[in-house]
């Protein structure tokens, strides 16, 4: 039986509507304005003539963009950061939220709070900085050089940054979930400890382990400060992100408004145009792997109880 | 004779004249030391499980720890060069020197700014999920309300540097010369009428405005996070059993008295963890998003409201930075600690 609507539920529903879909528009708004000013010509873009479509197409931003020899080694970098920093991480905080799951292990609390101490209190960007000076030294010297800014910082940034003591209590959760009945049949079987990880708690926990690995890769992929603030200078061992960051400052008048009044509409192109050619191709993978996280992350977020 | 009182463990023997050691103790003693052979061996035995805990350690000790050490230096008298640790102590010197010392003014302006910042954003960012969640309860349409989801989670999935272009883009100051502010910056020109003052904000890059850069910067963090967070109050709502709606409708509720009755009650275990959480971060500061707007610090206008604890020290980065940020963090630390302890007491959920 359909139920008459009363005006007050009516006008609640038409508001809802109303403001859900002007924040949605809102939302991706600036995607699609940057798509539409990366195709427009110089003036259209300083001119702010671009709405929507673009105002004066020219393809050649993208092209200029695309040309960039250093945006692709840095896109490389980026790519090899998301998927080594990712697995690494995933091995260390999969190794140590089964350790951690496990009643039987000595000192858990211990344990717990030595990782959830972290979330708590972090000593700060200064002490930071000298600590991955001192570790960077420690890698240089055993890569033979005499200092840090002379080794290939790609692997202080893999190993160092990226922690995330949330994603491992994640873990943690999901593996205690896993009924210990399973693991004292695969145990009478005589499967080792490692065994009982991959071929039970794994399988059992992928969907936790998707979620993580995907929080792992995104962060990865968006990481700027961290790897800009240890190496501000050698631009071949740059992440995207910094690179795209270098770029607004030294071409665009995003930051420091332009002058436009020598130079007028001569270029085809605006810097800024270049700028959102980079930044789309940069989200590009992450608008790949939106769906599957999209399956995902209410989970990440409903992991509410952090207990002890 | 004196006879000791310790009938529970000791023996006394009147014909030898001696103390000889209780059964009941005998066993003790055994199981205690059996105790400690078990723990052995159960460590021996499960050596793998303890293998599997290092490398996680050493990666927290090593990067998360370790900086924890170097904080010393706070206490140790920086100048000169060699190692920190043969330096002399100073005690609480540069602590001193940041809240009542010749550093104070730019410092407390940084811990204004950051809390006046987090303060800001808890205030309204903390309403705005919890409105949509209500809202998306209201869209009956799977599809409709799945595509309106995924187009407010994604700006949470994208890079700072990504998120700080796009503002700067939307909120372009006007070039010198001839040409626009940037395009939403020309809408709010609409609005902004004889305001001379806001047109002039408007034209010189609103982000750059000292006056509305919290503005902005509030409505940049609500941009980001608001959809995404309204997963865990959406979850929430449809939690609100079915049955409740309807006993409420029987009872003859309309949709506000629901909403008053129903869906308020039903949530609010959930609102209030997430406020006392929320209270808790409030002295932690996104610094990415900061220092990408702030720029090159204090060659730019927004510096007075944008220069954060954490931007500060950071353009410090010496031991009165980390005296700076290590006093912010520690109160932070404490703020989280006593709304987690709140939040024990007011409910059974507890985030740690």
């Amino acid at each position: 039986m359909k139920r008459k609507m009363e005006v007050s539920e009516l006008i609640f529903k038409i508001i809802a509507y109303v403001l859900l879909i002007v924040f949605a528009v809102m939302c991706v708004y600036p995607f699609f304005y940057a798509i539409g000013s990366a195709f427009s010509s110089n003036e259209a873009v300083l001119q702010g003539k671009v709405i929507l479509w673009p105002m004066g197409v020219q393809g050649e931003a993208f092209k200029y963009a695309f040309n960039r020899n250093m945006f692709w080694v840095n896109y490389a970098n980026t790519l090899f950061l998301a998927f080594v920093g990712t697995i690494w991480c995933l091995i260390y905080s999969i190794l140590g939220a089964y350790a951690l799951s496990k009643k039987r292990l000595l000192g858990r609390h211990g344990f717990n709070f030595f990782l959830v101490f972290t979330m708590w209190f972090a000593a700060g960007i200064v002490p930071q900085y000298l600590n991955y000076q001192a570790t960077g030294n420690i890698m240089a010297s055993i890569a033979g050089k005499s200092n840090w800014q002379q080794i290939d910082l790609k692997w202080l940034v893999v190993l160092a940054m990226g922690m995330n003591a949330t994603n491992i209590i994640l873990l943690r959760n999901s593996f205690e979930g896993v009924p210990s009945e399973i693991e004292e049949a695969a145990r009478i079987d005589g499967a080792t400890e490692m065994q009982i990880l991959t071929k039970v708690y794994i399988p059992m926990s992928k969907a936790t382990i998707a979620t993580v690995a995907l929080f792992f890769g995104i962060s990865r992929w968006n990481g700027y400060f961290w790897a800009m603030r240890v190496m501000p200078e050698r631009n071949y061992s740059w992440p995207v992100q910094v690179y795209i960051r270098d770029f607004i400052d030294k071409n665009t008048g995003l930051i420091h408004p332009l002058d436009t009044s020598e130079s007028g509409w001569r270029n085809p192109f605006s810097g800024e145009s270049v700028v959102y050619s980079m930044v789309i191709l940069a989200i590009i993978p992450i608008l790949v792997i939106y769906p599957f996280i999209q399956k995902y992350f209410a989970k990440g977020v409903n992991m509410g109880g952090v207990k002890e | 004779m004196f006879k000791l009182k310790c009938d529970d463990f000791l023996i006394y023997d009147e014909a030898t004249g001696t103390y000889s050691m209780s059964a009941e103790q005998q066993v003790r003693d055994q199981t205690e030391r059996n105790r400690w052979k078990t723990t052995g061996l159960t460590i021996l035995k499960d050596w793998r499980l303890y293998l599997m805990l290092v490398p996680m350690m050493l990666v927290y000790l090593l990067w998360k720890y370790m900086p924890m050490y170097e904080l010393i230096a706070v206490f140790k008298d920086t100048s000169g060069t060699g190692d920190v640790l043969d330096k002399a102590w100073t005690g609480l010197t540069n602590f001193r020197t940041i809240i009542s010392g010749p550093e104070a003014p730019t410092f407390w302006k940084a811990f204004r700014n950051t809390f006046a910042l987090s303060f800001y954003n808890l205030l309204f960012g903390f309403p705005m999920p919890i409105i949509l969640a209500l809202f998306f309860n209201e869209v009956r349409s799977n599809i409709l309300r799945s595509v309106l989801q995924v187009c407010v989670y994604l700006p949470k999935f994208m890079s700072t540097v990504v998120i700080t272009t796009l503002t700067l883009a939307l909120f372009r100051a006007q070039p010198i010369g001839s040409g626009n502010p940037g395009i939403v910056s020309r809408f709010l020109l609409l609005l902004a009428g004889n305001n001379t003052e806001f047109k002039d904000a408007i034209a010189n890059g609103l982000l750059f405005s000292p006056r509305y850069f919290r503005t902005l910067y509030v409505v940049t963090e609500l941009w980001e996070h608001a959809g995404y967070d309204s997963i865990v109050f959406f979850a929430a709502v449809i939690a609100v059993s079915p049955t409740s709606y309807e006993a409420a409708q029987i009872d003859g509720a309309g949709k506000m008295a629901q909403m008053r009755y129903v869906v308020l009650p039903g949530i609010l275990s959930t609102v209030v963890i997430m406020l006392i959480m929320k209270i808790g971060g409030l002295l932690s500061v996104g610094y990415e998003k900061v220092y990408l707007l702030l720029y090159e610090s204090n060659t730019i206008s927004n510096y007075e409201v944008a220069d954060i604890v954490a931007t500060y020290a950071n353009a410090k980065g010496d031991a009165i930075g980390m005296a700076a940020e290590m006093m912010n963090n520690l109160m932070g630390m404490v703020l989280v600690l006593g709304a987690n302890a709140v939040a024990r007491k007011a409910s059974d959920v507890s985030l740690y």
